[in-house]
């Protein structure tokens, strides 16, 4: 059942669930806010007067502090275990924990510290089990909202939009070579097949950076078929590391995006300039292009770059960087990635 | 009008060279049932527009996705035109154009183009009547980025870039560049919520570009709020309303 993560399903629901680690400083951090701003709100309700509120806190604070740092502290240590055994046995077991430290705090509280404001052994360990419980629902709706299975029916759902544009326009541009060129449209219906079988493929994987290169020159084939000389390209790929792993369809939105803003609205056209390079243990993608006057940056650009980056940062996290920028009229697109091989 | 027997004179615009070709072999097909003559191509709005200015054109097949001046715009541009040709336009893919189409009742061919449908639309310029300019200027998304100007049966294109302001005079609006004055038959209230961006009201009868304005001046005669716009370039002062006198505050 380990496995189960790798083919994690967009439908996967509960089945993954586990405690989050407690070892975590964020967690731990998380935690004690949670449980303190309960308190706080406690105490807020209980204080007889405004001026009382803080007393109150710090008797609710003395009682539920023990307990918080206990069930976090056995938590940490027991992670292992606790995970061992699934979420429900993990949670049945915090609470059999917890009910040990608050009667214990109970029993010895009259003798060295006040039982908060005359609450009585039920109430004491009703509040317990309903602040552990909010804080678990929060640390397990924070887990759905960030699981990869979301992130990555939202990458798929987003990969899915090349714009239907360029597949209706490359198209047309197919038809009216029939007559004229048959051997011309052959070629380009295979490329447009060649794209989309990239497409459509569950691109769960890296893929080498020389494919990628490849279908961005066959994309930027059949965009060459309905613009004719205004779209110009220049590759630079001469250090580019053949081998290096990617996430597959990282170049060709980028390409996309160019020729569709940065191109398209230029009536002399423009030059594309793409260079892949090796740079120490990283790998360079950097792409320039004209940038049109009067064009807005909308939103469909936004989306694709967005949709990079949240790729970018769910293969490499931290390591990975993408930029980009306005200078002297062009646009640029620069990403490095850190250079891994297949075998590595 | 046309009668039927007529030859119908058509004009291609689009930028892609394989979708012109593409429509030139499509009407080839048309003409057996509906004769018909290519007058030219054009590769965007503007030399679509200066084809119209040099030929009688009964026909525009006229792509909307265009460099430099798109076809929306220039569509709303020959509207404007006394006796203006039928528009049929044609698109890969636009969602925006084709939903503010529907909702204004204004016929399109989606590409990759059948020749039925083409013959279909060809024939329909003959009994329906021509999208109004009130149509396509509510199906329009931006503003354009010209003023035409219709003199004895040409279009002048007066970049917006170029207008210094616009002036309500009975019922034609003057448009100012340095250069010379224009006349179009516009409303200038209208005028005023297509270009909010670019231009000011300073006055009921008046908008000015914000980057023409170049100062204001006080105890300005004939303006009842004491202020006038100082006109870049010309020097000219136009009268700020008392009602517009916030602009006065914002621009200082």
């Amino acid at each position: 059942m380990a496995k189960c993560g790798a083919v994690a399903s967009i439908n996967q629901t509960g089945a993954g669930i586990r405690l989050p680690n407690f070892c975590n400083l964020g967690v731990m951090l998380r935690s004690l806010l949670l449980v303190n701003a309960l308190l706080a709100a406690a105490a807020v309700i209980r204080a007889p007067s405004a001026n009382t509120i803080w007393l109150e806190f710090l008797v609710l604070a003395a009682f539920g502090e023990p307990v918080l740092i206990a069930s976090l502290m056995a938590l940490c240590a027991a992670r292992r275990f606790l995970n061992a055994i699934g979420y429900v046995g993990a949670i049945a077991l915090l609470a059999v924990f917890e009910l040990g430290v608050t009667s214990l705090l109970f029993e010895g509280s009259s003798s060295f510290m006040p039982v908060p404001g005359n609450m009585t052994y039920g109430q004491v360990v009703f509040v317990t089990f309903f602040v552990t419980a909010i804080t678990l629902g929060y640390f397990d709706l924070r887990a759905r909202a960030l699981s990869p299975a979301v992130a990555e029916a939202r990458i798929q759902a987003l990969q899915a939009r090349i714009r239907p544009h360029f597949l209706y326009n490359s198209i047309n541009a197919v038809l009216s070579l029939i007559r004229t060129e048959p051997r011309r449209a052959e070629r380009a219906l295979e490329d447009l097949a060649d794209l989309f079988r990239v497409l459509m493929a569950e691109n769960r994987t890296l893929a080498p950076i020389a494919g990628e290169v490849e279908l961005a020159r066959q994309y930027l084939a059949l965009e060459s078929l309905r613009l004719g000389d205004r779209l110009r390209v220049t590759w630079d790929t001469a250090t580019m590391p053949a081998d290096a792993m990617v996430p597959p369809l990282i170049l060709q939105p980028l390409v996309e995006n160019a020729v569709y803003h940065g191109i398209e609205p230029m009536e002399a056209g423009g030059e594309i300039v793409i260079v892949v390079a090796r740079e120490a243990e990283r790998v360079r993608m950097e792409l320039t292009n004209p940038l049109p006057g009067a064009t807005k940056r909308t939103a469909g650009n936004r989306m694709a770059i967005n949709n990079i980056r949240e790729r970018l940062q769910l293969h490499y996290d931290a390591e990975a960087s993408m930029s980009s920028e306005v200078r002297d009229g062009r646009y640029r697109v620069t990403i490095r990635v850190p250079y891994l091989t297949a075998g590595a | 009008m046309l009668v039927e027997k007529d030859v119908a004179r058509i004009l291609i615009a689009d930028d892609e060279s394989p979708a012109r070709a593409r429509l030139r072999d499509l009407l080839d097909e048309c003409r057996e049932s509906f004769p018909l003559a290519i007058v030219d191509e054009a590769r965007n709005g503007r030399e679509a527009l200066e084809v119209l200015n040099r030929e009688d054109v009964d026909i525009v097949l006229l792509d909307i996705r265009m460099p430099e001046i798109d076809g929306m715009e220039a569509a709303r541009h020959i509207a404007g035109m006394a006796d203006p040709p039928s528009i049929i336009f044609t698109t890969a893919f636009d969602s925006y154009a084709i939903k503010a189409f529907e909702v204004n009742a204004i016929d399109y061919l989606l590409k990759p183009i059948r020749v039925e449908r083409l013959l279909a639309a060809l024939n329909k310029t003959r009994a329906a009547p021509k999208p109004s300019r009130d149509a396509l200027d509510a199906a329009a998304n931006q503003p354009r980025r010209h003023l035409s100007v219709h003199e004895r049966g040409k279009i002048i294109l007066v970049p917006l870039a170029d207008v210094l302001y616009l002036r309500a005079e009975l019922k034609y609006v003057t448009v100012r560049t340095v250069d010379r004055e224009f006349l179009v038959e516009e409303s200038l209230t209208r005028l005023e919520e297509e270009f909010s961006d670019a231009f000011v009201r300073v006055h009921r009868n008046c908008l000015v570009a914000r980057s023409a304005i170049s100062g204001f001046e006080r105890n300005a005669e004939d303006s009842d709020s004491g202020w006038a716009v100082v006109v870049r370039g010309t020097g000219e002062k136009l009268p700020v309303s008392r009602r517009q006198h916030h602009v006065v505050k914002q621009f200082r």
